[in-house]
């Protein structure tokens, strides 16, 4: 038999060990561009607050500064209202997410592999993509009791189409001849759908659903200013009410500091569930 | 490891791609022995490659029968198996996930799969690549996962869709070599579809032309060499021009009810074209 067949295994320990180096050095460029990053934004944050205190016309307004705000964080803690207001929102945005993750992916899968729903959905959906999310507010209180169902309808009705799309995009990418060699080793529609649909998409659905969070959350906090008493937006919108800038500012930097981490967990996912080369 | 042929039997087979359309075949008749390696080879377009994909149960015929000792095929089954052009391996599953894979569809424990896994990995030589990504392979050695992938089944039947066309000439010589040396050590039928009247040669007992359009079966050829067979051993020389020959004499008439369409030899490919 041929040499091919074992040409390639003496070199891939060295590959491997190439790879490890390579992987530490851009680690560690990695962290030390975001922390940079980060020390910019808190400098320029540092001199516009530093600004605004010491101008007597905007000088009530320096709670928006960078210290201020830092040191609204433990007092937010200890009474209780940050957890408070991240658990709420949390949990309309989970739940917004899992139904529009429960409803996109299958949607999306059926649009990739039927033809005609694709065809016969374009127009539809197309159409109630591009209206605002926000503006089904009024009729989302009037169909739902609770403004929490209200707000959880928003988020999956914004998010559900990046979903629904990428979920579609990533199947018309997928070799037509896996799910004909499947088929010819004998596998059932549900092995099809468990064992070759699923995982040749994985990363396609998760990068649904990291798009589907950056437009939840810009979603969620707006339906929070609007009738909740609870959540982000609320506390927000309380803070201001009350003129604790340094409790909005820090609620601000909540959003942030959360989306961020959801946002680097979706990118590890990402990572985590693609095989295509190059990606990682 | 050991596996045991079909009969096949094929009879009045049809078939057309739409109900207005042209037949690409009909009335196609074809046995082979248990055990036997058939080879098909024409131009394209004459269906050999539809006729691989009905017998693999992947298409239906609009008319005809194909038994498989004696029972009718109606769908596929991992009883017979097929390889295409290109491997189509799965690029998330190592090396032996890909080989166990139809194992897996057909719910077999763990390590029963494993050891067949081992077993067939063996046969092709990578026993040394089951942890390693399909990704990391060169074109011959993907090649060889989708055989072993196929031989894990234990099939009956391995049908070959010109397989190796796409590899260069040394790892596709040694392909073909251990093919044919695996399927006559196990026992299992082959039918390949090839442009290659090398490949035919070297891996067919017996060789069907076919031409025209629709396509028919115009001869049949036992190619009945010893093995192992050497591309420059005077007999393997005179049986490829022996089927050469037939191919231009199949062509013709099938050309000649057609209105002049004639096929040609590539020389330096060593395959057969078509020209207008």
């Amino acid at each position: 038999m041929s040499n091919e067949a074992t040409s390639g295994a003496a070199s891939a320990a060295g590959v491997t060990g190439n790879a490890g180096t390579r992987f530490a050095l851009a680690a560690s460029r990695g962290a030390v561009n975001f922390t940079l990053g980060l020390v910019v934004l808190a400098i320029l944050w540092s001199i516009g607050g530093s600004m605004i205190a010491a101008n007597p016309k905007t000088a009530n307004f320096a709670g928006f500064g960078l210290m201020p705000t830092l040191q609204a964080f433990p007092e937010l803690w200890n009474l209780g209202k940050l957890q408070a207001a991240a658990y709420a929102s949390g949990y309309r945005l989970g739940s917004g997410l899992i139904i529009a993750v429960l409803i996109g992916v299958p949607v999306g899968i059926i649009m990739g592999r039927v033809e005609w729903f694709r065809k016969l959905t374009h127009s539809p959906f197309q159409l109630l993509r591009m209206i605002s999310p926000l503006s089904w507010m009024p009729i989302a209180v009037f169909v739902f009791k609770a403004w929490d169902d209200s707000i959880v309808f928003l988020i999956a009705f914004a998010s559900v189409w990046p979903v629904i799309y990428q979920t579609a995009a990533g199947l018309s990418k997928v070799d037509p001849a896996w799910f004909k060699v499947a088929r010819n080793l004998g596998a059932t529609p549900l092995q099809m759908l468990t064992q070759i649909i699923l995982p040749a998409i994985s990363f396609d659905i998760v990068t649904g659903i990291r798009l589907a969070l950056g437009v939840a959350w810009v979603v969620l906090v707006p339906a929070e200013l609007l009738g909740v008493t609870s959540g982000l937006g609320y506390a927000i919108k309380d803070a201001r009410e009350t003129l604790s800038y340094d409790h909005l500012t820090a609620m601000v930097l909540t959003i942030g500091i959360i989306g961020y981490a959801l946002d680097t967990v979706c990118a590890q996912l990402i990572k985590k569930f693609s095989w295509h080369r190059g990606d990682a | 490891m050991s596996i045991r042929g079909v009969e096949i039997n094929i009879q009045g087979l049809g078939y057309r791609y739409s109900s207005r359309g042209n037949p690409t075949f009909s009335n196609l008749k074809l046995q082979a022995r248990r055990g036997e390696a058939l080879a098909i080879i024409g131009r394209s377009g004459c269906g050999k490659s539809t006729l691989l994909h009905i017998v693999a149960g992947l298409n239906r015929p609009t008319e005809g029968t194909i038994e498989f000792d004696g029972k009718k095929v109606d769908g596929p089954s991992s009883r017979w198996v097929m390889m295409f052009q290109a491997p189509h391996l799965y690029p998330w599953m190592k090396v032996s996930q890909n080989v166990g894979v139809g194992l897996k569809f057909a719910g077999w424990p763990e390590k029963e799969k494993s050891e067949r896994v081992d077993e067939a990995l063996r046969l092709v030589e990578l026993q040394d690549y089951a942890d390693v990504s399909v990704q990391d392979l060169s074109g011959g050695q993907q090649q060889r996962v989708a055989l072993a992938r196929s031989l894990v089944m234990e099939p009956e039947l391995l049908l070959l869709d010109e397989p190796f066309s796409a590899l260069d000439a040394f790892t596709r010589a040694s392909l073909q070599r251990d093919v044919r040396s695996i399927a006559k050590k196990l026992g299992f039928n082959l039918i390949i579809v090839t442009h290659d009247i090398d490949e035919a040669v070297l891996m067919a007992d017996r060789a069907v032309i076919m031409a025209g359009a629709p396509g028919k079966i115009m001869d049949e050829i036992e190619v009945g060499l010893p093995d192992p067979r050497q591309r420059q051993d005077p007999a393997v020389q005179a049986m490829r021009s022996r089927l050469m020959e037939a191919f231009h004499t199949a062509a013709q008439v099938a050309g000649g009810a057609k209105g002049g369409t004639e096929a040609e030899v590539d020389t330096e490919t060593e395959s057969v074209t078509q020209h207008a």
